[in-house]
């Protein structure tokens, strides 16, 4: 009897093209997404070395880091950030890579297009110079994200030398809080296992929580997997992830439809697949999670406090600590609810699609952003902002004073021109609150959404249970 | 083999938005990353080198080796903070443990990830700490670091980079070697498989 397998043993072993599955091997790519930060070296150096993009068709190029966010009729401010997107253009047009560029319908970020696409779908291997590329794991593919130089090699071979890694379960039961989110799940695993927990490995999220999520929650969830060190995250496919992808532009139709199903299905793990480690987490305990520090695992509760230095264990912990709260201008001990922000980013390739607008609507409907706050939203692509559009959640965050902007990764790590200043304290729904990533000096504090648009309208953190939310049929019609 | 003075980074989770602040991450070479390494961390707003940023120090000029904390270089994949790391001068990071990405970024642009333990990594920190020039050598051959006054300390690295570091090999000169097994796997993909080729409405 053959042994029972996890998916991503299965995703493995459908991938190898030359070399030792146990030590290293040389494993096919099914889809390089790219992007025009981390790419024109690697079309250079494809150039210098007089080599061809092997498969274009399997390529697709997004700008999304350096896009402004104002109207697309206006330029690229800075002139090094147009030279980027000039390029890209460019080595696309060059070589034959499907480009979305500035002013396509389906522009967004590379993370979310992809899956919208339909491109991500289980049994696959996805990888893109970016490291949030684990969130097309939420669909159980293979996706990680590489460097400049792998960007050139899968360029020109459609492969990677690949070694075998470690599996890591984090298994999740239990039922989420109200108003605790995907997001919140995302921070409480990282707090649990912290930003090294998964380093080298490859974790599997699976219990009935995440079988529960929907298919947005699962990115969410797999997105910040890179957060905690390990090297791809994934969820075993399910009748969830094949209904999120029926109909989508590049999924099957008709019969092939169904072939394609059960295919992606085969590629779920096996039940009674072990795993080399494994973390439990009891969902029911989660509590919307606020980050205090420079990296996501220094996170509490938003009805605690800041830490007290006294109460870590000494050593490098408390040391990290303690320049952390430096950094963030916050004293131990202050509540988190007592914390005022002065700008809110609702966006990311975490939290940028339609059911997080949805949830930050909810919030910020007949509601006003608080005077001392700038709060924008940017949708994750042209087509969620569309889609946010029809149901009139532009004119629900327009009225209570949010900014409304062209989809791109924007303020996430601040390469266009929405960016902190340097002292600004922020409610982001991104994914990473180290120094500077929002803007030098600017203070990041990581949260769901919602929880966002709670500290967007009363200017400072708040727990989002306290607010009702709005019925957003309602809401929407209202005007 | 690497030998060279050696500086110490004592804090662990060093990601590489610190290594190389986003706004540098707009050149389109390979060159020139150098003086913008650690950027915030190094540098006053007007310019000048931070007195208390450990690397400042000028017992540590013309360090070629970095000894770090944990986790070193967690977070984005920009490989710009490795060409950063290589042009500000260092050619090995001696830490307990390194990012996945990083490591193989690392390693493609033959900048050495050596993973030592944590107790011989603290202990070689010590020594660099005194600031008297304290010297290592990192022998990727022997797989050892070691210092003039005998202390020495193994580590192991994965065996298909060792290979490749020594040889001077290339690893997409090897995969394209591979042409024939290549195409034989892209006879065998299913066609159900999407492409981009689309027009994407």
């Amino acid at each position: 009897m053959e042994a029972q397998r996890t998916a991503y043993h299965k995703i493995w072993g459908a991938h190898r093209v030359a070399g030792d599955p146990l030590q290293r091997m040389l494993m096919y790519v099914d889809l390089h997404l790219v992007h025009e930060v981390t790419s024109p070296q690697a079309f250079s150096g494809l150039r210098a070395a007089g080599r061809r993009v092997r498969r274009p068709d399997l390529t697709l190029a997004v700008m999304d880091h350096v896009v402004p966010t104002w109207e697309r009729t206006r330029e690229t401010p800075d002139p090094v950030g147009r030279e980027q997107l000039r390029q890209l253009s460019e080595n696309c047009a060059a070589v034959g890579i499907p480009l979305l560029d500035l002013y396509h319908r389906r522009q967004g970020i590379v993370h979310v297009v992809g899956p919208e696409l339909g491109l991500t779908q289980p049994g696959m291997t996805v990888v893109c110079g970016d490291s949030h590329t684990a969130t097309h794991g939420a669909f159980g593919a293979l996706a990680f994200g590489i460097g400049t130089t792998e960007v050139e090699q899968v360029m020109a071979s459609q492969c990677l030398w690949q070694a075998p890694a470690p599996t890591l379960e984090v298994r999740v039961d239990g039922q989420l809080g109200q108003g605790v989110t995907a997001k919140d799940l995302a921070l409480g695993i990282i707090r649990e296992i912290g930003v090294a927990g998964g380093q080298g490995s490859i974790v599997e999220y699976s219990g009935s929580t995440i079988r529960a999520l929907t298919m947005e929650g699962r990115m969410t969830v797999c997105n910040m997997t890179i957060e905690a060190g390990a090297r791809a995250g994934l969820v075993s496919p399910d009748q969830t992830t094949v209904a999120y992808l029926e109909g989508r532009p590049a999924v099957p139709r008709g019969r092939e439809f169904a072939a394609a199903a059960e295919r992606w299905l085969s590629f779920a793990s096996d039940p009674g697949a072990t795993f080399d480690r494994q973390v439990r987490i009891d969902a029911s305990q989660l509590e919307p999670f606020v980050t205090w520090g420079t990296n996501p695992s220094m996170s509490v509760p938003v009805g605690a406090r800041v830490p007290e230095l006294a109460q870590l264990p000494s050593g490098s912990a408390r040391e990290a600590a303690r320049r952390a709260l430096a950094y963030m201008g916050l004293e131990e001990g202050t509540a988190i609810e007592e914390i005022p922000v002065d700008r809110v980013f609702i966006g990311s390739c975490t939290n940028g699609r339609l059911e997080d607008l949805r949830a930050a609507a909810a919030i910020a409907a007949g509601r006003r952003v608080n005077p001392r706050v700038r709060a924008m939203v940017v949708a994750g692509s042209g087509a969620v902002k569309r889609a946010a559009e029809e149901e009139g959640l532009d004119r629900i965050f327009r009225d209570a004073g949010f900014e409304w902007l062209e989809a791109g990764c924007s303020m996430c790590l601040g390469m266009n021109p929405d960016i902190l200043s340097p002292g600004e304290r922020c409610a982001s729904t991104s994914n990473r609150n180290f120094e500077g990533r929002q803007g030098a000096g600017g203070r990041t504090h990581l949260v769901s959404p919602a929880m966002a648009a709670a500290a967007a309208v009363l200017g400072h953190f708040a727990d989002v249970r306290q607010l009702e939310p709005a019925d957003l049929g309602a809401a929407a019609q209202g005007r | 083999m690497v030998e060279g003075l050696a500086a110490t980074l004592s804090r662990d989770d060093v990601d590489t938005d610190q290594i190389i602040p986003k706004q540098f991450l707009k050149s389109t070479g390979r060159a020139g990353y150098g003086g913008a390494c650690f950027f915030d961390w190094r540098y006053d707003a007007e310019g000048r080198d931070r007195p208390d940023f450990e690397l400042n120090d000028p017992a540590y000029r013309g360090a070629e080796i970095l000894l770090a904390g944990r986790n070193f270089g967690c977070g984005s994949s920009r490989e710009h903070a490795v060409w950063a790391l290589a042009q500000m001068g260092f050619r090995a990071v001696v830490a307990p443990s390194f990012a996945d990405i990083f490591c193989t970024n690392a390693l493609q642009n033959g900048l050495l990830p050596v993973a030592l333990a944590e107790s011989d990594c603290a202990d070689l920190q010590l020594r660099a700490r005194r600031r008297d020039g304290y010297r290592l050598v990192v022998d990727l051959r022997a797989q050892e670091v070691r210092d003039r006054e005998g202390r020495r300390a193994q580590f192991q690295l994965d065996p298909f980079w060792r290979e490749c570091l020594l040889a001077g090999l290339d690893p997409l000169g090897m995969a394209l070697r591979e042409e024939a097994a290549i195409s034989a796997f892209e006879q065998a993909r299913s066609p159900l498989l999407p492409n981009t080729r689309h027009r994407w409405e």
